[in-house]
């Protein structure tokens, strides 16, 4: 029958290359997310994480290579049926993107409204089920200028899940927060997971949160995949660069100093100048 | 060498944009439209659009057809003709003032509420959220605000002119003492509906559809950076404003010259 | 999903506009919309037409009986033929009836007046398609002070 290991592949990229303008993004990378586990993607700032999830959303297309998802080639799929594929997939962006003339509720029932013919009576069933798994029962009729930046982010959840898809991708889910809504998001993060069964991907740069809750990890820089593995294996890993990344070094493989002409040579020309 | 690179630059920028601009108009609106889900959003779109406009225009619009009067009663007066009152005020808005000033007061009100809304909407990735959700933000969100400005314009500028004649009657009539039958009667005379009414309403027609696609435009191709939502709201004004201003010349170079 | 006060709104807006055009199409413009219908054709040949344009009025003594609906050469003499769309109702104009180009005010618009002859039973009435033979052509300005001049100078001898 089926191959036990393409089963357990949600997602599959493979030979991704990727240019915006003349930078290219992502040179021939190939990577897998495992089914109704918590995959996480981090790399330095600016390389790219979040372009990764629009392209397994198909909101871009790469230059070459693969993305599968449920077997299906995402780049190739029609309109239409890229729009059927995406009712299986939620992404949780960084501002939690909430619709800001909606109440709480209208916002978690909209993808409800949308897609299904539901009576009304269920869907207030279903948003509070919701809402009560991200613990914001209570906060069903605020509107999102009420609410705080992690709040906003933890209704944005409870809208991604609202329909039970099969993944959701995260992007920099905990960028900006305190240590509670931190701590209230990765333990939300996993237990979602593990609950519902759902296969997440998290694009994250804050290593101690990612290695707490991640099954698998995939390091890029310089746009390729510099390291994966389990967090431990993660941890052992030789590569400098992984290292540098994993301890939070200021100073390695990546450098410190932005790319300049020699020091000496700015400072003596400068006051060579002032002496005429 | 500079200048001319920076010249081709722009060149190919305003292709390029009027393009996306196209494709944009055509996706949002060449589609099977869905009357159960679309109305409501349609409805709500009609009050913020027309609805809040209506105030700016019956203002503007009582106020011109005011000083028309005033003004045209003073140069009037001097050749014996003020009889011609009514037709003078009333060809002038019909024709003119009414699909023109009301397309230039929209672009201004509702032209820079729509692209700043959408603008902001895509810089807070909530289009990026509708599309992720399966719902293509180019109908849910573009199609029904253009239908609302397109129905909108074209409504307001009949009511700006109405309101114009009326506040030209109740200036040259109760105050400046022209006979009110000679008033409409001479105007019954001169209006012609072919001519004047259903010209001014072709015009509000084109005007409409140009001032909404370049607001709509403006938005959803704009920076989604606080300072590109501002530039693009500034664009939108005052691009829509020049534009309904030469088609204006071109349309009236078309009907009304023999 | 919409509250009853954006609906309420919303029809106000939308029926205060079609007000406002029906208003301007009946009380503003004028009502050709109310006297049209039915329509027959009467024809006239003039030496000059003056100003006389297409959709200009007929009139027979100041009331509107119809509007001009084609000026042409005929293709044979080469002299203007008008062609006249006169309402139904008025249907009994006698073959002596006349017909002249007038100005409706000292600058105004020119327009067809009609003097209709008089009815008996030795004169036919005009049916559709048939000439008016009695027209009077416009006053051309260079013509009148020709004449002006010539009656001055035979006036002198």
């Amino acid at each position: 029958m089926t191959n036990f290991e393409s089963e357990a592949q949600l997602v599959e990229i493979e030979n991704l290359t990727f240019t915006r303008g003349d930078r290219v993004i992502y040179d021939d990378i190939s990577l897998s997310i495992p089914k109704g586990k918590v995959t996480a993607i981090m790399g330095p700032s600016g390389i790219g994480k979040t372009t990764l999830l629009r392209l397994i959303g198909g909101q871009i297309k790469p230059d070459s290579g693969k993305i599968l998802f449920a077997g299906k080639n995402i780049p190739l799929l029609s309109r239409a049926d890229l729009y059927e594929a995406r009712k299986s997939m939620s992404m949780l962006f960084q501002s939690g993107a909430l619709f800001s003339e909606m109440s709480v509720y209208d916002n978690i029932a909209f993808p409800i409204r949308e897609h299904t013919q539901l009576s009304e009576d269920i869907i207030e069933k279903i948003v509070l089920m919701k809402l009560e798994a991200v613990g914001l029962r209570g906060a069903r009729n605020l509107q999102p200028s009420e609410l705080s930046g992690g709040m906003a982010r933890r209704v944005a959840l409870a809208r991604a899940i609202a329909l039970d898809p099969e993944l959701i991708l995260y992007d920099e889910p905990f960028a900006g927060q305190d240590p509670i809504s931190m701590g209230v998001i990765v333990r939300l993060i996993r237990s979602l997971s593990d609950a519902l069964g759902l296969t997440s991907v998290v694009v994250s740069h804050d290593v101690p949160e990612v290695m707490s809750i991640a099954d698998y990890i995939y390091i890029v820089a310089e746009k390729k995949i510099i390291g994966h593995g389990t967090p431990e294996q993660i941890r052992l890993d030789t590569s400098p660069l992984v290292q540098q990344f994993v301890k939070g070094e200021a100073d390695g493989p990546v450098p410190f100093h932005y790319e300049a002409p020699a020091y000496r040579d700015e400072l003596i020309n400068i006051s060579a100048g002032d002496i005429n | 060498m500079q200048q001319l690179r920076f010249l081709g630059k722009k060149t190919i920028d305003l292709i390029s944009g009027l393009g996306r601009a196209v494709i944009l108009l055509i996706s949002a609106l060449i589609h099977v439209p869905n009357i159960r889900k679309g109305t409501p959003l349609l409805i709500q779109q009609l009050y913020s659009v027309g609805v809040l406009s209506l105030l700016i225009i019956v203002v503007s619009g009582t106020f011109i057809g005011m000083v028309l009067a005033l003004q045209g009663y003073t140069i009037l007066v001097g050749y014996g003709a003020e009889a011609s009152l009514g037709p003078m005020v009333a060809l002038s808005l019909l024709r003119e003032l009414g699909p023109v000033v009301s397309a230039l007061l929209f672009a201004g009100r509702a032209g820079s509420a729509l692209t700043a809304e959408i603008g902001l909407m895509k810089a807070t990735e909530q289009l990026s959220s509708l599309e992720m959700m399966a719902i293509d933000p180019l109908r849910r969100v573009i199609a029904p605000r253009f239908w609302a400005g397109f129905i909108s314009l074209p409504l307001l500028a009949a009511i700006f002119s109405m309101v114009g004649i009326l506040g030209a009657h109740v200036v040259g009539v109760d105050w400046l003492g022209v006979d009110s039958g000679t008033f409409w009667s001479v105007m019954q005379s001169q209006v012609d509906f072919n001519k004047d009414i259903l010209n001014g309403i072709i015009k509000s027609i084109v005007f409409a559809f140009v001032v909404m696609w370049i607001a709509v435009y403006k938005g959803y191709d704009c920076e989604p950076t606080s300072e590109g939502i501002s530039r693009a709201t500034t664009s939108t004004v005052v691009q829509s404003s020049l534009l309904v201003l030469f088609l204006d010349f071109i349309l009236t170079a078309l009907m009304f010259v023999k | 999903m919409v509250s009853k006060k954006i609906e309420l709104w919303v029809g106000f807006f939308v029926a205060l506009g079609i007000a406002a055009l029906l208003t301007l199409a009946l009380k503003v413009a004028n009502s050709g919309v109310g006297g049209g219908g039915e329509t027959y054709q009467l024809f006239a040949k003039f030496d000059n037409i003056g100003g006389l344009k297409v959709r200009s009025p007929i009139k027979v003594g100041g009331v509107l009986v119809g509007r001009v609906s084609d000026i042409s050469l005929d293709t044979e003499d080469y002299t203007p033929v008008i062609t006249l769309d006169i309402y139904a109702q008025y249907s009994q104009f006698s073959e002596a009836t006349s017909v002249a180009i007038l100005t409706a005010g000292l600058l105004g618009e020119q327009y067809l007046g009609i003097q209709p002859g008089f009815v008996d039973e030795s004169v036919d009435t005009l049916v559709p398609g048939d000439f008016i033979e009695d027209t009077k052509s416009a006053l051309v300005l260079e013509e009148l002070i020709g004449q002006f001049l010539f009656s001055q100078g035979s006036g002198e001898e």
